[in-house]
């Protein structure tokens, strides 16, 4: 597992061409992955899949009174093909559940899901004929955040418990990919 | 019930029977007088009374607000197992109408068409086959509206299971017929079919519109819904009468006291209770907040749709302001649950006037701020003010309502009407517009909220400092827990009540208020069981949506963007 010290971190606002490291040297030593997992934790772009109530709550996380963007999350994207987050915040019915899957297949690897509130989690208090019990039906999902809706905060926790797993190369998803293309018929 | 059993009819019942008796109706259409006068027809006249209900120069019930099925399967003394029931309104005389349709066949129940008389009723018949199997003959596109297309049986009906699902794929999706065929014609650009949503940022939720194109021009369009349905009635139907306050909460979620509002209202009225005068102003004051909140949410999103990105910022703050404040009441923030029937579930806290007095100071600056930057705006103006037109005439055709309805040039508001709780004793306005465009529905909203801010003010001035906020009939109310620890007859009323719900005199009723976003209404039957036998809602921003497909025809797109934001659709309520 590879933790990056923190004297082996850039310094504040320098860029890894210029000049960093403790003493104004021009080069750092790390591993590939620690960087790459740094780079990934701190610029998780999110697609909001705004559904119903959560999406509301979503709003307040990137409103300025809570401001996402200090966990490097504010560039919300509308297009997958731009995002590496999926928010699914709110309940997914039966009649959304092919649109929802298809915008996971749409995002490009490697790529993560929140699963924001209890309709997303499992279909909260619609035990009811039109509504998916669980978007874990259709998709994988990485961090679920309990709630009806969940407090802002909680989106917070879970996306800094996230940021966590990236960095400790836990939820890396190469490994996922990888194993998934060796259990393919060839 | 017909006539004979209930000879005695006053006021506008009884109005209305002699003009239907002196009518080609007479002897087809008899009224009686419940909590509104009532018509009972049979399918096959219902096209006509309609026709005559609107056109009649003594009815004029021109605004047509909801049409939906009653399953009686399980419900005694009814004449037939299906029936449906209308809801009609008359701006010009202030009086309503309902009108029940039982349909005789269990089988095949059918009722025919109205969409020639109310163009409003399109959706709803959709609805009630979709929900319910019925036929409806003459109907231009009758395709299930709420359901995914591969959904079997019909789901509101009584001997429908509420968890039975079914597996829908995307190649079950129902492209309609006109966009799949291609336009061509000599001479001219071949026509695009595109299709907007279901997840496109400006859908505000989830809403599908297949949209023709020739060039950037919309010819045609068809709006698909349903993608939030979650069952409300079915689900509240399988709860007790306060168990349903939680979903009522996710209709509208951007302003969800006012949902709970309406609901237990409904409630009370039919238990015949009062609550006292602290609970009813915390309810209005807490609305008033909430409307706020929910006009905030809208122009803010509607600016963002058309590039104008700071005033969302600035309008957002107001909502978290307000959150503070119903956090501090209720302990959530955005699905409150905070009303029960009889009352509230807690007490708001000691510093609840100075928290409110707070807000009132500092949400003009807000507004000020982006009225400044945005209502004289070059930019804002040319995208909306000419965009998204709804005349009068079509506004009350389509059974639009609220801000949309307003900004056509009536002055319809339920709070006005038909006031309940302290509305008739505040001073205030209620604005209109009479362009009926998108810059017109702005403007409205923005002066409502400085009106909701002005019945705060005066309700805050009579808000007594103490007092009971429940009614103190334990039959209804749960008595307070320090009784229930100590004396046997309140834990009794606190376990009924648990254990069996409240006991609702068996009959129906509807009742209406002023929602964010126009009327929004409340039709309970009760069998005498602890929760709902059938509860409808009335959705305001149903018709309005329903509109859209026709309001957007000849626009741009970017138009139809800017339109679906005034429109404001809060897709929980528009789906339930």
């Amino acid at each position: 597992m590879a933790v990056i010290k923190r004297e082996t971190l850039p310094a504040h606002g320098a860029s890894p061409a210029g000049p960093i490291g403790p003493s104004g040297t021009d080069y750092l030593t790390t591993r590939l992955e620690t960087m790459v997992a740094w780079a990934r934790r701190n610029s998780l772009w999110p697609f909001p899949f705004a559904t119903a109530c959560c999406g509301i709550e979503f709003m307040s996380v990137a409103a300025p009174h809570y401001d996402v963007s200090r966990f490097g999350s504010e560039v919300i994207r509308f297009s997958p093909r731009q995002a590496d987050l999926l928010i699914v915040a709110g309940t997914v019915t039966d009649k959304l559940a092919p649109v929802l899957r298809k915008i996971y297949e749409q995002m490009p690897e490697p790529k993560w899901v929140i699963s924001m509130g209890v309709c997303a989690s499992s279909g909260g208090f619609y035990r009811a004929y039109h509504v998916t019990q669980g978007i874990d039906e259709i998709i994988p999902v990485d961090i679920y955040v309990p709630g009806c809706p969940p407090t802002p905060e909680q989106l917070i926790y879970a996306i800094m418990r996230l940021q966590e797993e990236i960095a400790s190369g836990k939820k890396s998803r190469d490994s996922r990919s990888a194993k998934a293309a060796a259990e393919q018929p060839a | 019930m017909t006539v004979a059993e209930a000879p005695v009819l006053s006021g506008p019942a009884e109005k209305l029977a002699a003009r239907l008796a002196g009518s080609p109706l007479s002897g087809r259409a008899s009224v009686a007088e419940r909590d509104l006068p009532t018509v009972e027809v049979e399918p096959a006249d219902w096209p006509e009374t309609a026709r005559f209900l609107r056109d009649d120069p003594e009815c004029r019930y021109d605004l047509f607000l909801d049409l939906f099925g009653v399953d009686n399967l399980k419900r005694r003394g009814q004449r037939t197992r299906f029936e449906a029931i209308a809801h009609l309104h008359s701006l010009s005389r202030g009086e309503r109408v309902r009108v029940r349709i039982p349909l005789p066949d269990p089988e095949k129940p059918s009722i025919p068409t109205v969409t020639g008389v109310y163009p409003a009723a399109d959706w709803f018949e959709r609805e009630m086959y979709d929900m319910y199997g019925f036929d409806v003959p003459g109907h231009p596109n009758l395709h299930r509206l709420l359901c995914h297309d591969a959904f079997v049986g019909h789901a509101l009906r009584k001997d429908y299971a509420p968890g039975q699902r079914w597996f829908y794929a995307e190649e079950d999706f129902r492209m309609p017929d006109w966009a799949r065929e291609t336009d061509e014609r000599a001479g001219h650009f071949e026509t695009q079919t595109i299709s907007i949503g279901p997840s496109h940022p400006a859908t505000h939720g989830i809403i599908h519109i297949i949209a023709r194109l020739d060039g950037e021009r919309i010819v045609r369009a068809e709006t698909m819904i349903g993608y939030l349905h979650r069952c409300f009635e079915k689900m509240s139907e399988t709860h007790h009468w306060n168990g349903v306050i939680p979903y009522t909460d996710r209709l509208n979620y951007v302003s969800a006291m006012i949902n709970g509002v309406g609901y237990v209202r409904t409630v009370e009225k039919m238990l015949g209770i009062e609550i006292p005068e602290r609970g009813r102003l915390v309810r209005t004051i807490l609305s008033e907040f909430s409307r706020i909140m929910d006009h905030c949410v809208c122009i803010g999103a509607n600016l963002v749709d058309i590039g104008a990105l700071t005033n969302f910022t600035y309008l957002y703050q107001n909502r978290e302001n307000i959150y503070d404040l119903i956090e501090a009441c209720c302990g959530a923030r955005l699905t409150v649950s905070y009303v029960r029937v009889g009352g509230l579930a807690i007490d708001v806290p000691d510093d609840f006037v100075p928290r409110c007095r707070k807000l009132l100071d500092s949400i003009p600056g807000f507004l000020d701020d982006v009225e400044k930057l945005v209502t004289n705006n070059r930019i804002v103006r040319n995208r909306l003010a000419g965009t998204g037109v709804v005349s009068r005439e079509q506004a009350i055709a389509w059974g639009l309502t609220g801000p949309m309805l307003r900004a056509s040039g009536v002055p319809y508001d339920v709070r006005r009407a038909r006031p309940y709780d302290f509305y008739d004793k505040f001073d205030w306005d209620v604005p209109i517009a009479t362009t009926g465009d998108n810059f017109g529905r702005y403007l409205v909203r923005m002066e409502e909220m400085r009106q909701s801010l002005k019945i705060i003010r005066q309700a805050l001035e009579i808000f007594p400092a103490r007092g009971p906020v429940n009614s103190d009939d334990w039959h209804v109310v749960l008595p307070p827990k320090d009784a229930v620890y100590h004396d046997m007859e309140s834990l009794i009323y606190h376990f009924k009540l648990v254990m069996e719900g409240i006991r609702v005199p068996v009959g129906e009723r509807y009742e209406w208020i002023e929602g964010a976003n126009g009327e929004l209404g409340f039709h309970a039957i009760s069998i005498g069981r602890g929760g709902p036998y059938r509860l409808r809602v009335r959705p305001p921003c149903f018709p309005s949506m329903a509109a859209f497909e026709k309001i957007i025809v000849g626009g741009t797109v970017s138009d139809a963007v800017a339109t679906l934001g005034t429109l404001n659709i809060i897709a929980g309520e528009l789906d339930r």
